[in-house]
């Protein structure tokens, strides 16, 4: 160890450069270039082959002349179908609901519990927070397939419906819309509540005492202090919801009907289903073309919590 | 009053929406009939068929390969990341690195599986490497994507921390390699293990990138998962959740134990430093 310590220390110089580049390096070329290469490959043509699609850039030799040129084919057909089928366009429009949905369902279920951890006694509120986190270490897939037994028809909840005598048959609620509601909001619910506990924990109580005392009622000084404050919170958590529900496929798959259409699952469709890569690929680039302007807030915002937490 | 009687049902309105199923899943485990939902006996057979079903067993040992790899590699450079992003003020690139860093927090997963398949296809072809996907292949994604939250964990742990330890330690002549391994490392050591068993987690429980990155026979216990949910419920499934739950829920109370005894003796450490001062 010592050893290593002394070595180390010797390049201290160049040490710094190191420590940036490696993570640097493998973030360009593991995530960056890929994009790249997914926006080149959107402009191939499909072809049967291995790899799939054809390629851009060719070199061709003309023996006869005795010349050579570059040929570079770009496709731009795979993005005219995008916009000419109405399945492209209804999927896309679809997965925006859902997710619009989901991000208010967590906020409607994930603000109240965030405020009451925030107003709970200190000492209690690390084992609350922990209690909402604790299920997000569980399999994501094993919280879906928990739903699929609760929502089927003579599922948990069809059985009670029944035995209530509220209704007089099975009840399915899988496979529809609302079930992909129900699991997507059990599963994001976490990523709601943290940021607007943290935003909501910061807060100075001495504000809503002073509002208090001037009379204010208490649902008044919620509206016009505590919920502007904690706006910072609502936009990260909703923004950690919104994303990556649009992109959303396993939640769909499993509890949507054969008509819960959402581009996840389009993009996998095409992707294994058809063999057709350079549409999958050109189906992800315009759902990143759709959440660029919301990452784009989310950096924002994260860069600026970061520099607030220093 | 009232407001108060609102607050607390409606945090346990959301304890109840976030464990219910989950106890339900425990519960229907140890369930005599086939029908996962309709009690017919206490059994613990489900287990046993687990036991010998030998595909979910070898997907399992997969997953937790990949898992324990890729959680290491990835607070190493999950670890350099946060300690750039935290410490070294204003760098050339740094904004490009902020966003590289934050953008997969949030990237629907269906995007960042094709992306990478695409390119360990493209680099096989110019580079001749790598040879074929399957355990290199899905190592490396995970680590790509789970860098990026051990690199937040470990930066919010920096962020909170007094620099003056590290700033004490420079001004009596350590070199910056050794304020790291001596005074910051030790430090962060929280961090550390936290962020490993997230990447773990997140490893372990991928099912998207998992399928477009992994090639024939390698198969991640997700993987196996998801198909056969596909088919429907089964009741192995659920003991297979069970057990994944209690693995989980041990998991977290020895590492929180740990953690809270490290916190106790690193402050009747200070005290006695303070005392002895």
């Amino acid at each position: 160890m010592s050893a290593v310590v002394a070595i180390l220390s010797r390049v201290g110089l160049w040490g710094r450069g190191v420590v940036v580049a490696i993570p640097y390096l493998w973030l360009l070329l593991f995530f960056l270039v890929p994009f790249l290469i997914v926006f080149g490959i959107s402009f191939a043509e499909s072809i049967i082959a291995q790899p799939p699609y054809s390629s851009l850039v060719d070199w061709l030799r003309d023996e006869d002349a005795g010349t050579s040129k570059l040929q570079i084919l770009l496709n731009i057909s795979n993005y005219f179908r995008l916009g000419g089928d109405d399945l492209y366009i209804l999927a896309y429009l679809n997965s925006l609901k859902i997710a619009a949905v989901t991000t208010l369902f967590c906020l409607l279920i994930g603000y109240p519990m965030a405020y009451a951890i925030a107003k709970a006694d200190p000492a209690r509120r690390g084992p609350l927070m922990m209690l909402v986190i604790l299920p997000f270490w569980t399999s994501f897939l094993i919280r879906i397939y928990a739903w699929i037994g609760i929502l089927k028809g003579n599922g948990v909840i069809s059985n009670l419906l029944e035995w209530t005598g509220l209704t007089s048959g099975p009840v399915e609620i899988l496979y529809s819309d609302w079930a992909v509601y129900i699991g997507m909001t059990y599963c994001y619910l976490p990523f709601m509540v943290l940021p607007l506990y943290s935003t909501l924990e910061k807060m100075d109580p001495t504000l809503l005492e002073a509002a208090a005392d001037l009379g204010s009622r208490p649902f008044k000084a919620f509206l016009s202090i505590t919920l502007p404050l904690s706006l910072p919170g609502i936009i990260a958590g909703s923004l950690l919801v919104f994303i990556p529900a649009v992109g959303e496929f396993v939640t769909p798959e499993l509890l949507g009907g054969p008509d819960t259409l959402m581009i996840g699952r389009v993009l996998w469709n095409e992707f294994f289903a058809n063999r057709d890569w350079p549409v999958a690929s050109a189906v992800a680039i315009a759902l990143l073309l759709v959440l660029v302007v919301p990452i784009m807030i989310f950096q924002h915002v994260q860069g600026k919590q970061a520099e607030a937490g220093r | 009053m009232r407001k108060i009687g609102f607050l607390s049902w409606a945090l346990w309105f959301g304890y109840a929406f976030l464990y219910v199923p989950i106890a339900l899943l425990v519960v229907f485990s140890f369930n005599e009939s086939r029908l996962v939902t309709v009690w017919s006996g206490f059994s613990t057979k489900w287990y046993g068929e687990l036991i010998n079903n030998d595909a979910l067993l070898s997907a399992a040992g997969l997953s937790f390969q990949v898992a324990a790899v890729s959680a290491t590699l990835s607070v190493m450079l999950g670890t350099c990341a946060g300690l750039a992003l935290s410490r070294f003020g204003r760098f050339r690139g740094r904004t490009l690195f902020g966003g590289m860093i934050t953008a997969p927090l949030v990237m629907p997963e269906v995007i960042t599986g094709l992306s990478l398949l695409l390119l360990f296809v493209a680099l096989e072809q110019w580079v001749g490497w790598p040879d074929g996907r399957g355990v290199t292949t899905i190592t490396i994604a995970h680590t790509t994507f789970t860098m990026s939250y051990v690199a937040v964990v470990i930066q919010s742990r920096l962020a909170g921390m007094d620099g003056s330890l590290e700033e004490a330690a420079m001004d009596l002549g350590a070199r910056p390699a050794k304020v790291f391994f001596v005074i910051t490392l030790p430090l962060i050591a929280p961090a550390l293990v936290a962020g490993w068993l997230l990447a773990f987690t997140l490893s372990l429980d991928d099912v998207v990138v998992a399928s477009f990155v992994s090639g024939p026979g390698s198969t991640t216990l997700p993987m196996v998962i998801f198909s056969s949910v596909k088919f429907g419920i089964s009741p192995q499934i659920n003991a297979l959740a069970t057990l994944m739950v209690l693995v989980v829920a041990s998991g977290i109370f020895v590492a929180s134990l740990v953690m809270a005894r490290q916190e106790r003796q690193r402050k009747r450490d200070e005290q006695m430093a303070i005392q002895n001062g």
